[in-house]
């Protein structure tokens, strides 16, 4: 069996997990517009750190520590504080490091400091240099697959220690923003000049955020903890850029997590919800096909916006906390339903003494991704 | 447990299939259309792809061929994962260009698409109407002990059968490499 026993969310809305739950408890959100920011032509609304923020952090934090890029910074900030909570020896060969991430050192590219045959800005590089600021003598995993890439480290890293390979692992999933990301979704037209508004009627298209959140994983632990009851990985096979009408692949994970798991269980299901009018409807259409329409479902990206490599780790941990509380969290920005399929959206924090939920996920390249997590 | 079926090693200038070599005229980028060109010939969207997906793409193919069972058939029995260590570097390189000049920006959502690493798992499950497990992982150097554990995992989902995986690596239009295999549940 496998638990989570120790997180991080290190966000805009602050330091901690605690710190991020009740900013959001509050309804507080640090999504802003950027007009001119990386001398962009368009402004775009998203949920930054301020400039130096985490530089700033960082160098009292770790005055002595090597050169680390800000999205190394970032990452090893969460990194090390669920590391010191879970009490796990991070340089063990017994403990797997496994970052999320969509792209990493990207923004390197842009002050020209890499020649095309520069690794800097490899994944792989920037996971090696956060093992090594732990001291841990393992090849590091770098899960990157979409937006899914933080449900598909925590899948990877459940497989990992049930190999018996490992007693611990750490899963560590963040993106910084970057001209390079914004300009991307702003040339796809997916972006939202406003907060987003997740399932709504007036939904027109999703905000960035930046963010770095961990979970610390063990295998057979006595300790209290989430399980990581089940977790699913499927294709749509249908689009690289747009999700399949019958969402395929999203119905594909919600129902192999669901075997033999009675639904009357579930608090909630805490869904990708970019507020995108495709991906919305796509979800919509896949929890009614997998007979999960009663179960309620939230999102977060109307607080954080979408943090990319963080956000599966980020929004299942903040999903596990909010049912520690016996609250559901609501789904800022949502109005009116906007999506086919008839959805409880949860709008208004809400009371609950169930203990089980799904955190589902698609992204580009047509994949879906799904945990199941419970605790007893 | 598992079983290795099929073997394909392409490099700049030379493949290997199951261990037998394949004569090819070019080499580099242009290797890869005139695989296309003589196994494939039917599937424009190879010209739409980056470098590593044209790679993974005819490497697959050849593969698949290799196999020699009926195509294109839906299922969610079969997983693609692929281990890289350079991911999308060259994408990223390009998409870099058509920002680097604020004056002149004009980004491209065909082009960004293609800075993701893992979009060149989605073509192979695309081509081939695959609804198994997608995924793609980059480590620094290849490891074939922590692949296979990798692979061991993914073949503890109860649907999956087979998982199409390997290397795959695109540093540049003449320095690439692809070596894939189905691994099969035993």
């Amino acid at each position: 069996m496998i638990k989570i026993i120790a997180d991080n969310i290190y966000s805009p809305l602050g330091s901690g997990t605690a710190e991020n739950y009740d900013a959001v408890l509050q309804g507080r959100s640090r999504l802003r517009l950027h007009e001119g920011k990386w001398g962009l032509p368009e402004a775009f609304m998203a949920s930054l750190f301020e400039e130096g923020e985490i530089e700033g952090r960082f160098a009292s934090a770790y005055p002595q520590a090597e050169d680390y890029s800000r999205f190394e910074q970032m990452m090893l900030l969460s990194a090390t504080q669920a590391v010191a909570e879970s009490g796990i020896d991070a340089s063990s060969p017994r403990t797997l490091l496994v970052l999320s991430t969509t792209k990493g050192n990207v923004s390197l590219l842009e002050n020209n400091s890499c020649a095309v045959t520069d690794s800097a800005t490899h994944l792989s590089i920037a996971a090696e240099r956060i093992a090594r600021f732990f001291g841990n003598p393992n090849l590091p995993l770098v899960v990157s697959n979409a937006c899914i890439s933080g449900v598909c480290a925590i899948i990877v890293a459940q497989r990992n220690l049930q190999s018996g390979a490992y007693d611990n692992a750490v899963v560590i999933g963040g993106d910084e923003q970057s001209a390079f990301i914004v300009s991307g979704f702003q040339s796809f037209k997916a972006l939202s000049s406003v907060p987003c508004r997740p399932f709504s009627v007036n939904r027109h298209g999703l905000n960035l955020g930046e963010a770095a959140a961990t979970v610390v994983m063990a295998r057979d632990t006595a300790r209290e903890g989430w399980t990581l009851q089940a977790g699913a990985i499927r294709n749509d096979a249908y689009h690289l850029s747009s999700p399949s009408r019958q969402a395929e692949g999203s119905y594909r994970v919600l129902r192999a997590v669901m075997k033999g798991f009675d639904a009357e269980a579930l608090a909630v299901i805490n869904t990708h919800g970019t507020a995108t009018l495709y991906n919305d409807e796509m979800e919509s259409v896949a929890i009614q096909r997998a007979g999960l329409d009663a179960v309620p479902v939230n999102g977060y990206k109307g607080i954080y916006g979408h943090t990319m490599g963080a956000a599966g780790v980020l929004e299942t941990i903040l999903t596990m906390h909010a049912l520690d509380k016996g609250t559901l969290l609501p789904t800022r920005g949502f109005d009116e339903l906007g999506v086919s399929c008839k959805l409880v959206v949860v709008t208004a924090p809400t009371p609950t003494r169930k203990h089980a939920f799904i955190k589902m996920m698609s992204g580009f390249g047509g994949c879906n991704a799904a945990i199941l997590m419970n605790k007893r | 447990m598992m079983k290795r079926l099929h073997t394909v090693h392409i490099t700049h200038n030379q493949v290997v299939i199951d261990g037998v070599e394949r004569r090819v005229k070019s080499c580099g980028k242009a290797l890869l259309t005139e695989l296309y060109n003589d196994e494939v010939g039917d599937y424009p969207r190879f010209f739409k792809m980056d470098m590593l997906c044209r790679l993974g793409f005819v490497a697959t193919e050849l593969l698949l061929k290799a196999e020699g069972k009926p195509r294109f058939e839906e299922g969610d029995d079969r997983a693609v994962v692929l281990f890289s260590c350079s991911g999308s570097c060259l994408s990223d390189m390009l998409f870099e260009e058509t920002i680097r000049h604020r004056e002149a920006c004009f980004p491209s959502p065909a082009a960004f698409v293609y800075t993701l690493p893992n979009i060149v798992t989605g073509e192979i499950a695309m081509r081939n109407r695959y609804h198994g497990e997608t995924n793609l992982m980059l480590l620094t150097r290849r490891n074939d002990e922590l692949m296979e554990r990798q692979i061991e995992g993914v073949l503890a989902d109860s649907t999956c059968r087979s998982v199409i995986t390997g290397w795959i690596d695109a540093e540049g239009e003449d320095r690439f490499e692809a070596e894939v295999w189905i691994a099969n549940g035993i």
